[in-house]
């Protein structure tokens, strides 16, 4: 199981544009992608935005993202730099 | 008829009412549906989808901040545990369209649970429902007049982007919702059209469709059937207004040349666009606090160079005031903890706090010697005595901060103005909870707020004390709180001595115009008459008599 902490610099933190993009992103990935606020915490679903929005990721926050499979890696790293990007 | 909401976008809006009532109904508890279930499910399926490439396309059609919200709703109507939960709901046998009723009812009520932000986000779910049971029925949503004879007032209980985003300022000539706040999208459309908008408004869609409406974005009163002249008064001396705001150009000063700084008061790097935009010549206020308030772990060094960088960039040739930690009270910070206290506006808050957590302290004043540049100007908030002021000087001075200062909002540290003002190189006087302390009344109680009038006798000779203290010593002294953000009572203040005005960024180019209205002798005599007299009210009026400019530019 791959993962990446990151923590999230746009300032509307991971809702608005930046929610949007990662969500869209995930759906094009064929695997299942989970997304906490942090280790141990509620895992849901990447490519919901509602359950992105619900997770209420402020700026400054981290999220931990995780997938596993082929190609996964690849996909966890765009995701964490849409994540990480201001 | 008057209704009152809150101006959100400011400007005079006039025309006919377009009164938007449409509200798809519920669809019947229980209603189930004959046929087969997988027939059923690729009925919504094909709704579901259908909507979301009108809001796609709506978006793409759109363009900028509105594309974007149409996009992400886009997002939310393919939302795959939306979907599931659909699936879910018709599997046990109920009729497509209360299956996606019930299935958003319980997406939208956990984010109108959350409140703010996202609670206002639940009205966009609701709009997509709508639309999604609309289609289910085979019914059209009603659709918005465009290119309209005359641009009319769109009154609606909230309005949801697909509605406002392709509209422009030839269709509508102001918004009016009964919902809604600063943050919704109708408020965040309607200024980036640059369309006069009131939010809150209840009442509102009581209006009679086709009537004249006119609404004032600036003070958020709406009015029903004003007579023509009304009507023509308002809008010349809104007019009159922009042309003489926008005329206001340049730093701040008096009619005869006095300078005053104008400064913007802000919480986050994103403000430092609307002050630079303002005319803003430096920061007064940079309340940190509000950089971290959700934090449960304090914020690193690293991060709060960042957003000090950032603000002493953006103001090269200008002052950058930023106020260290101001937790507790009303803004309590998770970092800070502090113990139950039964009156926590008396309690360990501000730089008490601050005190007691030296590691924070290290990390903040760190930050900011890490990032000094001649612009910056460190202060600490809540100081009732030189020795408080003495301390946080020393430690400032001993991290390298030159430029150290401490709050005027206690009235011990109004009184003794002079032995503060010997431990540090400026005052700024907060004249909320000056007021506050000097009448003893909890700004988070309601029921005393009256007493919180900035115009109070009381609070300007305390306010006159601490300028006058300053201006003997020749340091500086600015106001920054409410206050300043009343052209009138901005006059006022420069008149008891106040050097530099800082204030949100909106209030700017008013306290701009009326300030280059007047001499700094007619600030002085207004700042007399207002003293003089026994009230607050009486004090406002006394201080109107010696400031003509008022008037002049419809204030």
């Amino acid at each position: 199981m791959g993962e990446r902490k990151v923590t999230v610099a746009a300032e509307v933190g991971l809702h608005a544009r930046p929610a949007a993009t990662f969500v869209q992103r995930a759906k094009k990935a064929p695997m299942d992608i989970t997304v906490t606020r942090s280790y141990g915490g509620e895992k849901v679903n990447g490519k919901s935005i509602l359950a992105i929005m619900a997770l209420d990721v402020r700026q400054g926050e981290t999220v931990v993202i995780s997938a596993e499979g082929e190609g996964s890696e690849e996909i966890l790293d765009e995701l964490a730099e849409i994540a990480g990007t201001p | 008829m008057n209704l009152r909401g809150v101006g959100v976008s400011p400007g005079i809006g006039h025309g006919p009412a377009y009164v938007l009532t449409a509200s798809v109904p519920e669809p019947p508890e229980g209603a189930t549906y004959t046929g087969e279930a997988e027939q059923e499910k690729e009925r919504v399926m094909v709704a579901l989808t259908q909507v979301a490439g009108e809001l796609e396309a709506r978006g793409n059609r759109a363009g900028g901040e509105a594309e974007e919200i149409l996009k992400a709703q886009a997002l939310m109507a393919e939302d795959p545990g939306l979907v599931v939960k659909v699936r879910t709901l018709i599997d046990r046998g109920l009729a497509a369209p209360r299956a996606v009723f019930e299935a958003f009812t319980k997406y939208r009520n956990v984010l109108a649970g959350s409140g703010g932000y996202l609670g206002e986000r639940a009205a966009d779910l609701d709009d997509i429902r709508d639309r999604v049971i609309a289609l289910l029925y085979g019914r059209a949503m009603q659709g918005l007049p465009i290119s309209p004879a005359e641009p009319y007032v769109l009154v609606a209980r909230d309005l949801a982007p697909a509605d406002t985003a392709l509209l422009s300022k030839r269709d509508v000539a102001a918004f009016v919702t009964e919902e809604g706040g600063p943050t919704s999208h109708t408020a965040i459309i309607a200024r980036a059209m640059g369309v006069p908008a009131v939010v809150a408004c209840s009442g509102a869609t009581a209006i009679r469709p086709g009537v004249r409406v006119m609404a004032d974005g600036t003070s958020g009163v709406v009015r029903v059937e004003p007579a023509e002249s009304d009507v023509a008064e308002a809008v010349g001396a809104d007019t009159a207004r922009q042309a003489a705001f926008a005329a206001a150009k340049g730093p701040g000063r008096t009619a005869d040349g006095h300078r005053v700084p104008l400064l913007a008061n802000i919480g986050k790097p994103a403000d430092l666009d609307d002050a630079l935009e303002a005319g803003a010549e430096g920061i007064g206020l940079y309340r940190t606090e509000f950089l971290f308030l959700d934090r449960t772990e304090p914020p690193s060094s690293e991060e709060q160079r960042c957003a000090y960088r950032a603000a002493l960039e953006a103001f090269p040739e200008g002052k950058v005031v930023v106020r260290t930690l101001d937790g507790g009270a009303d803004k309590p910070l998770a970092f800070l903890p502090a113990p139950a206290e039964p009156n926590p506006a008396l309690g360990e808050r501000g730089l008490r706090r601050f005190r007691r957590f030296p590691d924070v302290m290290e990390a903040q004043l760190g930050a900011l010697a890490a990032v000094a540049s001649p612009g910056l100007r460190v202060m600490a908030p809540m100081v009732a005595t030189a020795e408080e002021a003495g301390w946080f000087g020393q430690e400032c001075r001993a991290r390298g901060l030159s430029d150290v200062g401490v709050m005027i909002e206690i009235p011990s540290a109004a009184l003794r103005a002079r032995e503060v003002l010997a431990r540090v190189d400026f005052v700024s006087i907060g004249t909320n909870d000056l007021a506050q302390y000097a009448f003893a009344a909890d700004r988070q109680v309601g029921a005393v707020s009256a007493l919180h009038d900035p115009w109070a006798p009381a609070l300007l000779d305390l306010v006159a004390m601490a300028a006058s203290a300053a201006t003997r010593v020749r340091k500086p002294c600015g106001v920054c709180g409410e206050s300043a953000a009343d052209p009138a009572l901005a006059c006022v203040l420069v008149g008891l001595g106040a050097s530099t005005l800082s204030m949100g960024a909106a209030a700017l180019p008013a306290v701009r115009a009326v300030l280059a209205e007047h001499t700094l002798d007619q600030c002085r005599r207004a700042a007399e008459a207002a003293r003089a007299q026994p009230t607050a009210s009486y004090a406002r009026a006394a201080a109107r008599a010696h400031l003509p400019g008022l008037d002049r530019l419809g204030l």
